[in-house]
């Protein structure tokens, strides 16, 4: 579903602020993977996830989804093959923009949007029953303004927006990190739920290695741009906090050095 | 006072004219979320085509219509300008804007062209002004429902979505960059419009007459916006008020003429009013939050 091949991104090159953000990442995910990622600040996880979007170019190598290579295609284009929720709950959903609007926006990604209505009648009773889905409360303010929502409501929504209109993709950048912890577990609830009524591949970042082992088939961890740590299956499903500590200084031959991760 | 009342009138038609032009500058402010300054340029580019075509004879419609096309090309420029070449929107406009008064120089051959209504079908007149207020709600009316209509599609949904979020819009295949060129070219086309009104109701086309326009357009937003705040929730509603804005402002225009306060003021007074109104809500969250409200309260009591 998704191959990566050797990509590597260096930031401010030349500068004395130069930063080598991945090096020579290589990982492919088969069809219906769930992958979690863990690392370090500054590890490279969110800038994977950013070079598969194509929020830039990377320097090297390429970028295949579903067999196409998109390497050098515009963000909005390639928009069409994925389902993004961002960490800040504020940039998933336009703040100014009715509930429903939001959620039609969402369904006509990677079409052409022309002059016909931007949302229709049979739509909005298709909304209302997906948001339903929710257990929020939300679709009985389906011309509120998203604005209006908290944090989890708007990943919530945000969620529902990445997987409408059949992504091949679903990345996921600490999506649950700004919300409070009951309200977090709500979300990855939801989370499970979507991913696995629409059958998506799916890779998760997040800081808490906890989540990392109990949700997906599959976990990678990075450091300094590099993938360290790749497993699935069974050993991925007896997996401690403790062994992932472990491998993090085995692999990295240094101590893992993220409070947040550590403490979660 | 029989004077003042005299000028209502024309007062009136005045600021429905500005206000055309404001509803195009809200399209870029307050949708996009672009600070657009081309159409300093682009109202005077849309009055100067307007004049040549109807002194050589073209219908005035068509003349008009000639007139949107052209702002919509200076859009264009803009637009081009500043998701091509990643210049500052703000900066791209000022350099269209520049380039427009050469251009504008050279369309009319001269620094002003009279398009008088006892020569030319002018559609509008200041001799005439029951008339042309008539003829402008007709023109306005029509434009907000094409507006209301138009942000309601699929791709009018897309440019609101643009100016909202723009992280989100990529996130959602929308072509955020093509988006922001329709909007500026959509805007300068109404500002052009109510240039080649402007230049028929007052009998002219002049070089100088956009010079401080954006700053009428976003007075009129500003004043439309706070005396219709309470009840503009709909799109349709709100560049009601925003047309509205256009001719209080005009009419206050009118009262202080009356009061024979110097009209070479008038400009700075427009400044300092779109100052005030533009920053008193920043000052608002910054020194009334609930926080300052609570350290003021216990510095009282502690006092």
């Amino acid at each position: 579903m998704l191959e990566i091949k050797n990509i590597s991104k260096t930031f401010n090159a030349g500068t004395i602020n130069e930063k080598r953000a991945l090096k020579n990442v290589s990982l492919t995910l088969n069809d219906g993977d769930f992958v979690t990622v863990i690392g370090g600040n500054g590890a490279g996880k969110s800038t994977l996830l950013n070079a598969i979007c194509g929020t830039w170019r990377v320097d090297e190598g390429e970028i295949i989804i579903d067999g196409k290579d998109v390497t050098l295609t515009a963000e909005h284009k390639r928009a069409k093959y994925l389902g993004r929720v961002f960490q800040d709950p504020m940039m998933g959903t336009a703040a100014d923009m009715e509930i429903q609007e939001n959620l039609a926006l969402a369904k006509r990604r990677g079409k052409k949007r022309g002059l016909g209505w931007g949302i229709s009648k049979n739509e909005r009773e298709e909304y209302r029953e997906l948001l339903a889905t929710l257990g929020l409360g939300l679709e009985d303010r389906m011309t509120s303004k998203v604005g209006l929502l908290s944090g989890g409501q708007r990943q919530a929504v945000t969620l529902l927006m990445a997987a409408m209109a059949e992504p091949k993709l679903l990345l996921l950048d600490e999506h649950t990190a700004a919300l409070d912890p009951k309200t977090a577990e709500k979300v990855l609830e939801i989370t499970e739920e979507i991913v696995n009524k629409n059958h998506l591949t799916t890779l998760m970042i997040t800081h808490n290695m906890r989540d990392a082992i109990k949700h997906g088939n599959r976990l990678i961890m990075m450091h300094e741009g590099r993938v360290i740590v790749d497993v699935c299956g069974e050993e991925k499903k007896n997996l401690t906090v403790e062994d992932l500590l472990e491998m993090f200084n085995r692999a990295s031959g240094k101590e893992f050095a993220s409070d947040r991760a550590m403490l979660s | 006072m029989e004077h003042l009342f005299g000028a209502l009138p024309g007062a009136v038609s005045l600021g429905l004219i500005w206000g055309i032009m404001a509803i195009g500058v809200y399209i870029t402010f307050k949708i996009l979320a672009i600070s657009d300054l081309t159409v300093d340029g682009s109202i005077c580019t849309g009055a100067a085509v307007c004049t040549m075509l109807m002194t050589a004879g073209v219908d005035p419609w068509v003349s008009m219509l000639c007139a949107t096309l052209a702002g919509g090309l200076c859009g264009l420029v803009t637009g081009l300008l500043h998701t091509v070449l990643d210049i500052p929107a703000i900066l791209a406009g000022i350099l269209t804007q520049l380039a427009l008064w050469s251009i504008n120089l050279k369309i009319m051959g001269q620094a002003n062209r009279p398009l008088s209504a006892r020569n030319f079908p002018v559609i509008i007149t200041q001799m005439k002004t029951e008339e042309a207020i008539f003829t402008l709600v007709l023109i306005a009316g029509a434009i907000i429902g094409l507006l209301y209509w138009f942000f309601g599609t699929e791709l009018g949904c897309s440019i609101r979505a643009t100016g909202c979020n723009i992280n989100m819009s990529r996130a959602q295949g929308i072509n955020t960059e093509l988006n922001k060129v329709l909007g500026l070219m959509i805007s300068n086309g109404l500002v052009a419009l109510s240039g080649a009104l402007l230049a028929q109701y007052q009998g002219f086309a002049d070089v100088n007459m956009g010079r401080g326009a954006i700053v009428i357009g976003l007075a009129a937003i500003v004043i439309g916006e706070t005396a219709f705040a309470k009840i503009a929730r709909n799109f349709a509603v709100r560049l009601c008020g925003v047309l509205l804005g256009g001719v209080i402002y005009y009419v206050v225009y009118q009262v202080i003429v009356f009061l024979g306060i110097d009209t070479d003021l008038l400009k700075m007074l427009s400044a300092v009013v779109v100052a005030i109104f533009l920053g008193v809500p920043n000052l608002k969250k910054k020194y009334f939050s609930k926080v300052s409200k609570k350290r003021a309260k216990e510095a009282g009591e502690n006092a």
